[in-house]
């Protein structure tokens, strides 16, 4: 393993956490789906911020990213509060809009970016072979913050997900609270766009938090689980996209975190499909040798 | 009796464009046990919700221990209807207690062994400590009533607000939750219940509030159940009424 592919782990692993902890509140909240109008809503800002930089370091076009997400939230806001579309239907159309927008706006970047080709699209599939040291440790540092910021307000973030009425009678400021989720939640999306992409990335937010679900009844461990299926993901689909050349690194980790979840679901003790199957057939033996008990 | 827990003028809430509680005005005394009553969709949580601050008011004015009340206040538990949570949610029964101590606990810190050693007491107050901890979907509809419960006791308040505690709970537990209102009460706290069942207001309350969009009649249960005023709040479909009030009020049948 080369110095490179090391450290595109390390981040990889990072952001996997990152999200798979991010994700966990974000699915407890009902808010799963807010992470993929998220994710396509970013994709003008980076056409965007080329244009307007003029160039593609990746802080500016992250940055780009962030802001039309921002947009993105503020349409979907207004969409709700002022006509009368449903949340589902609002968040479809952001969601299919602003990734239209951005494929346009893609388009015209690659048509008229001297050399022909600006390398923005690798964000809508995720790529890492172009990463260098410097895109990992903003990716790193960032996923730090996030995971220490939620460290510290653990306990307002779990009673806002569990009961926000009760929350907000014991002067907890839910809409605080609710932003900063919708801040973190942001940043994992931003974060986790150059290696997962715009398309992939809500997947990682969701699917090691569901997984991790299986295996715990109490939110401490579950954090760590989906965090750790998170990392798990991100590290085998880098290492499965620099073997294989060309091959983008998104979908190969969103298929990781789908094999861990089909996994979960089939084995996890207890709540495993598997577990809950061997429950029943025991109680149905012994409800016909007569040994079942009230 | 001259000391008000709550105080409510002119209260109006609406959802859209309709409203649901219009120019409502309540006095809840200090230290009495008061349940809101009134047909489905009369507004009755919505009530307990506006005075607590969760829902807009339209207009209207709530004060609390004298004091205008915007929502939060240390003195001032709440116990949600039981359905507004998501019981899968992956917590123990002693997480759910100790949320009850979070106000006092302040931002950034974590609960101690004192909150701990609180929220124990306060399950084995509400007969579920061996369930401390079971996760929260293994327990059954009244056992998670005491949960709710307990945490409110651990809130350590001296109003508090109720909605819908008796529904869907066995005998027991409502037995229970009847001797912990009137414990509570014996201490000399206020508790507002949003209560359903006609037929158990005069045994386990004090006052009434007879809600329908309107206040319909406020004050001490034989005094406010009449038939004429239950047929106002009903508006006069249900048959039993008569009876109700007659038991209520202890007028000859």
């Amino acid at each position: 393993m080369t110095y490179n592919t090391g450290i595109v782990l390390l981040g990889a692993c990072l952001l996997g956490a990152l999200c798979g902890c991010v994700g966990s509140f974000a699915v407890l909240r009902r808010r799963a789906l807010m992470g993929d109008v998220m994710a396509h809503a970013a994709l003008p800002g980076l056409p965007m911020a080329y244009l307007l930089a003029g160039g593609k370091s990746l802080p500016v076009l992250l940055a780009g990213a962030g802001v039309s997400i921002l947009v993105g939230m503020v349409l979907f806001g207004a969409m709700r509060n002022r006509t009368r579309t449903q949340d589902d239907a609002a968040m479809a159309l952001v969601l299919a809009s602003m990734f239209g927008l951005g494929i346009v706006l893609l388009r015209h970047v690659q048509n008229v970016s001297t050399g022909g080709h600006a390398g923005l699209e690798s964000f809508i599939f995720g790529k890492t072979a172009g990463m260098v040291a410097s895109d990992v440790w903003l990716t790193g540092g960032m996923a730090l913050v996030c995971l220490a910021v939620i460290a510290l307000a653990y306990k307002e973030l779990r009673l806002v997900c569990f009961d926000p009425g009760f929350a907000s009678s014991a002067g907890i400021r839910v809409g605080w609270v609710d932003a900063l989720l919708t801040g973190l939640l942001v940043l994992a999306v931003v974060v986790g766009l150059p290696m997962v992409g715009v398309v992939m990335v809500a997947a990682l937010t969701i699917i090691p938090a569901v997984a991790a679900r299986f295996w715990t009844e109490s939110l401490g461990p579950m954090l760590g689980i989906a965090s750790a299926f998170g990392a798990t993901s991100c590290a085998l689909g880098v290492l499965v996209s620099a073997s294989q050349a060309g091959m983008p690194s998104g979908p190969l980790i969103v298929l990781a975190a789908a094999g861990l979840f089909a996994f979960s679901a089939l084995f996890a003790p207890r709540r495993g499909w598997v577990a809950r199957r061997i429950r029943l057939e025991r109680l149905r033996l012994a409800w016909r040798a007569g040994r079942l008990d009230p | 009796m001259n000391e008000l827990a709550i105080q409510v003028r002119r209260l109006t809430v609406a959802y859209e464009h309709k409203p649901v509680l219009f120019d409502v005005d309540l006095d809840v005394p200090k230290g009495r046990l008061m349940a809101i009553v009134g047909p489905n969709g009369a507004g009755k949580s919505t009530l307990v919700k506006a005075i607590l601050g969760l829902i807009p008011r339209v207009s209207g004015t709530v004060s609390v221990f004298g004091k205008a009340f915007s929502g939060v206040d240390p003195r001032v538990g709440y116990v949600p209807q039981r359905e507004s949570v998501d019981w899968d949610f992956p917590v123990s029964a002693l997480d759910v207690v100790l949320m009850g101590s979070y106000h006092r606990v302040g931002w950034f810190k974590r609960p101690g062994n004192h909150e701990r050693e609180g929220a124990i007491q306060a399950l084995r107050e509400v007969g579920m400590l061996e369930f401390a901890n079971r996760q929260i979907s293994q327990l059954s509809g009244g056992q998670q009533q005491r949960v709710f419960l307990a945490r409110a006791l651990l809130q350590r308040a001296d109003l508090y607000l109720m909605d819908e505690p008796f529904a869907g709970v066995d005998a027991a537990t409502e037995v229970a939750i009847l001797e912990l209102m009137r414990r509570m009460r014996d201490e000399g706290k206020t508790v507002v219940a949003v209560h359903h069942d006609l037929q158990t207001v005069a045994d386990y309350f004090d006052d009434v509030a007879l809600i329908n969009l309107r206040v319909f009649g406020v004050g001490p249960v034989d005094v406010v159940m009449t038939p004429e005023r239950l047929r106002q709040t009903y508006g006069g479909r249900l048959g039993a009424l008569e009876t109700i009030a007659k038991s209520a009020t202890g007028a000859a049948p």
